[in-house]
C-alpha cells in the first residue's frame, strides 16, 4: 500500500488535472459559440434571397404597390467583387513573394530587419486607415472614385500578409537543401528558384489564399475608394460594387427585401471565406504528410 | 600540461604522388573567431585523404572550405590560398560557382531534394546547364551506376527520392555530385547516418571511385579511415581555441608510428 501522503498528494494531481481539462475544453466551446452562431444566423436570414435572380440579375429599384416585387440580384457585385479582388491579387502576389523571397534568403541584411518591422506594423494597420489614405493619394487626385484604388488599398492590406508567409514558409526549407543545391555550382537565383522555393509551394499558396480571404470581407477601404455602383461595371477605372460594401449599403435601406439581399451577400462573402480556408487546410493537410 | 613537441605539425604528405589541391595557409573564420589556424597541407591526386580528430576541431569547417562552401554561412569567411592545379579556387576572379563543379561534395545527413524524383534529383546539375534530355538520361544511368544504384532503382526512376532508404540516399547523393563530372569528390562523414551494412557499402566505393577521382573524407570513425584511406590529416584543437592540423602522412604511417604524441593519444583512444 501507498503510505497516505502519498495517496493524498495523487489525488491533489488528478484533481488539479481534471479541473484544467475541464476549463480548457469549456473555454475552447465558448469560443466556438460565436462561430456557429454567426454562421447559422447568416444562413437562416440570407438562405431566402439566395435564387436564380440573386446571381444572375443586378439591382433592380424597389417598386411599390403592385403586388409582384421584383428584387433583382448582386451579380453586379460578385462581378465587381471579382475583378477588385483579382487586381488586387495580381498586384500583391508578385511583390508579397519577391519581398518574402528577400527576407528569408538574404537575412544577413540590416535593411531586411527594418521591412520585417514595417510589415509587422502593415499587419496591424486598420483598414480604413489604409482606405482614407487611398482616398486622399488616388480618387482625390484622379477625381474619381475607381475600382482600381480599391484594389490597390487592397494590395496594401494582403502584401504584408502574403510577404511574411512566404518568410515562413521558405525558413522551414532545410539548410541541407539549399547546400545541396549550392555544392553542385548552382548559383543563389537558381538554388531558390527550384530547389528552395518548390519545396515551400504549398506554404505559399496558403499564405496568398488567406490574404485573399482577408481582402475579399474587406469593407472599409472599399467604401471610400470604389464608392459602389448599382449597375454592371468591368473598367476598374469607374466605381463599381463588391459584395461586402453592398451588404452595407443594403442594411442602411428601408425595405424589407434589399435587407434580405444584404443577408444573401453576406451568406456569399461567408461561403467564399469558408471555400477559401477549407482548400488552405487540404493543401496544408498535403504539404504535412509529404 | 604544454608539451612543446605536441605545437608543432608533422606533415609528411607522400613526395611521389602529384598534388590535386595544395592548401596554402588556409584559415577559417566564423565572424572574428578563428575555426582553423593557418594550415598547410597538399591532397594528392587519385587518393582518398581522411580527416579525423576529436569533435568541434575544425575537420567539417576545413573541407567545407575546400569548396568554397564555408563562405556562404553568415558571417564566414577564409584566408589563404588552395590551388587546383595551379588555379587558386580563392582568387578574386574566380567564381565559387565553378569551383564547386570540380569539386563536388556529399554531405553528412542524406539530402536528396525532397521535391524531385530520383532521376530528377541526380540530373539537377546537369539540368543547371541547360542540357538535353537524352544527355540527362545518359548521365542519370551513369552516375547511378557508378554508386551500384541503377539495379536497385532502375524501374522507379520517377518517384520521388525520399523514398528510398538512408543508404540508398546517400549513394544518390554520391551520384548527383557525380553527374557533374567533378575532379575531388569532399565527404563530409558521408557514413556516419548510416547502418554498417550502408557504411560497408559507401566505403567500396570510395575505394573504387579512387582510380578516377580524388576523395577528401571527413570520418569520426579511425577505423574507417584506417580501411579507406590512403592518407590522414589528423587535426585537434591549437593553443587558440582553432582547429589545426597535428599531423598528415601516409595512413599506415600515422597509424604505427605516429610522430606526435597527441595523435597516438586519439589513435589509441586516450584523447578526443
Amino acid at each position: 500500500m501507498q503510505p497516505a501522503r502519498t495517496m493524498r498528494r495523487y489525488r491533489r494531481r488528478t484533481f488539479v488535472n481534471r479541473f484544467m481539462l475541464i476549463l480548457t475544453v469549456g473555454s475552447t466551446g465558448v469560443a466556438l459559440i460565436p462561430l456557429v452562431l454567426i454562421l447559422s444566423y447568416v444562413f437562416q436570414q440570407g438562405i431566402g434571397a439566395w435564387g436564380v435572380e440573386f446571381f444572375t440579375d443586378t439591382y433592380r429599384p424597389v417598386s411599390m404597390g403592385e403586388g409582384s416585387i421584383q428584387t433583382g440580384g448582386v451579380l453586379h457585385a460578385i462581378v465587381g467583387t471579382l475583378i477588385i479582388v483579382g487586381v488586387a491579387l495580381l498586384l500583391a502576389m508578385p511583390i508579397g513573394v519577391m519581398a518574402g523571397i528577400y527576407l528569408a534568403e538574404y537575412p544577413g541584411n540590416r535593411s531586411a530587419t527594418i521591412i520585417r518591422f514595417c510589415t509587422d506594423v502593415l499587419t496591424a494597420m486598420p483598414s480604413i486607415v489604409v482606405g482614407v489614405t487611398a482616398y486622399i493619394l488616388i480618387v482625390q487626385r484622379t477625381q474619381q472614385f475607381s475600382a482600381l484604388a480599391g484594389s490597390i488599398a487592397l494590395v496594401v492590406l494582403m502584401v504584408p500578409i502574403i510577404t511574411r508567409t512566404t518568410e515562413e514558409m521558405l525558413r522551414l526549407v532545410p539548410e541541407a537543401s539549399r547546400e545541396a543545391a549550392i555544392a553542385l555550382g548552382a548559383p543563389k537565383w537558381w538554388t531558390t528558384l527550384t530547389v528552395v522555393i518548390p519545396m515551400a509551394f504549398s506554404g505559399i499558396v496558403t499564405g496568398i489564399l488567406l490574404a485573399l480571404a482577408r481582402a475579399a470581407g474587406e469593407t472599409a477601404p472599399l467604401l471610400v475608394t470604389v464608392l459602389g455602383n448599382n449597375n454592371l461595371a468591368y473598367s476598374i477605372f469607374e466605381p463599381m460594387q463588391a459584395l461586402p460594401l453592398l451588404a452595407y449599403r443594403y442594411t442602411e435601406q428601408p425595405f424589407a427585401e434589399v435587407n434580405e439581399q444584404a443577408w444573401g451577400a453576406a451568406l456569399l462573402l461567408v461561403v467564399i471565406v469558408l471555400i477559401t480556408n477549407i482548400t488552405v487546410r487540404l493543401a496544408t493537410r498535403k504539404r504535412l504528410s509529404r | 600540461m604544454v608539451n612543446a613537441q605536441n605545437q608543432r605539425q608533422y606533415i609528411r604528405m607522400p613526395e611521389d604522388q602529384p598534388a590535386h589541391l595544395t592548401i596554402e595557409s588556409l584559415a577559417a573564420y566564423y565572424g572574428n573567431h578563428m575555426a582553423i589556424e593557418p594550415t598547410s597541407l597538399t591532397i594528392p591526386r587519385q587518393q582518398v585523404t581522411a580527416i579525423i580528430g576529436p569533435s568541434g576541431c575544425g575537420k567539417s569547417t576545413l573541407l567545407r572550405s575546400l569548396n568554397r562552401l564555408h563562405e556562404t554561412l553568415p558571417g564566414a569567411r577564409n584566408e589563404g590560398h588552395v590551388w587546383l592545379e595551379g588555379e587558386d579556387i580563392f582568387a578574386p576572379e574566380i567564381d565559387p560557382i565553378i569551383v564547386r563543379r570540380r569539386i563536388g561534395m556529399v554531405f553528412q545527413q542524406p539530402n536528396p531534394l525532397r521535391a524531385r524524383s530520383i532521376s530528377q534529383n541526380v540530373a539537377i546539375g546537369l539540368e543547371l546547364d541547360g542540357a538535353s534530355r537524352v544527355e540527362c538520361d545518359e548521365a542519370v544511368e551513369r552516375s547511378l551506376k557508378l554508386t551500384a544504384l541503377w539495379d536497385e532503382v532502375k524501374d522507379r526512376l520517377h518517384e520521388p527520392a525520399i523514398e528510398l532508404s538512408g543508404g540508398q540516399q546517400q549513394r544518390l547523393c554520391l551520384a548527383r555530385s557525380l553527374a557533374v563530372e567533378p575532379e575531388v569528390i569532399l565527404m563530409d562523414e558521408p557514413a556516419s547516418a548510416l547502418d554498417p551494412i550502408a557504411t560497408l557499402r559507401i566505403e567500396e566505393l570510395v575505394k573504387d571511385l579512387v582510380s578516377e577521382y580524388t576523395i577528401v573524407i571527413v570520418t569520426h570513425n579511425m577505423q574507417q579511415a584506417g580501411r579507406v584511406s590512403d592518407n590522414t590529416v589528423f587535426m585537434t584543437l591549437g593553443d587558440y581555441g582553432a582547429g589545426v592540423v597535428a599531423e598528415a602522412g601516409p595512413t599506415s604511417e600515422i597509424f604505427t608510428t605516429p610522430l606526435n604524441s597527441r595523435t597516438e593519444d586519439y589513435i589509441t583512444g586516450r584523447y578526443g
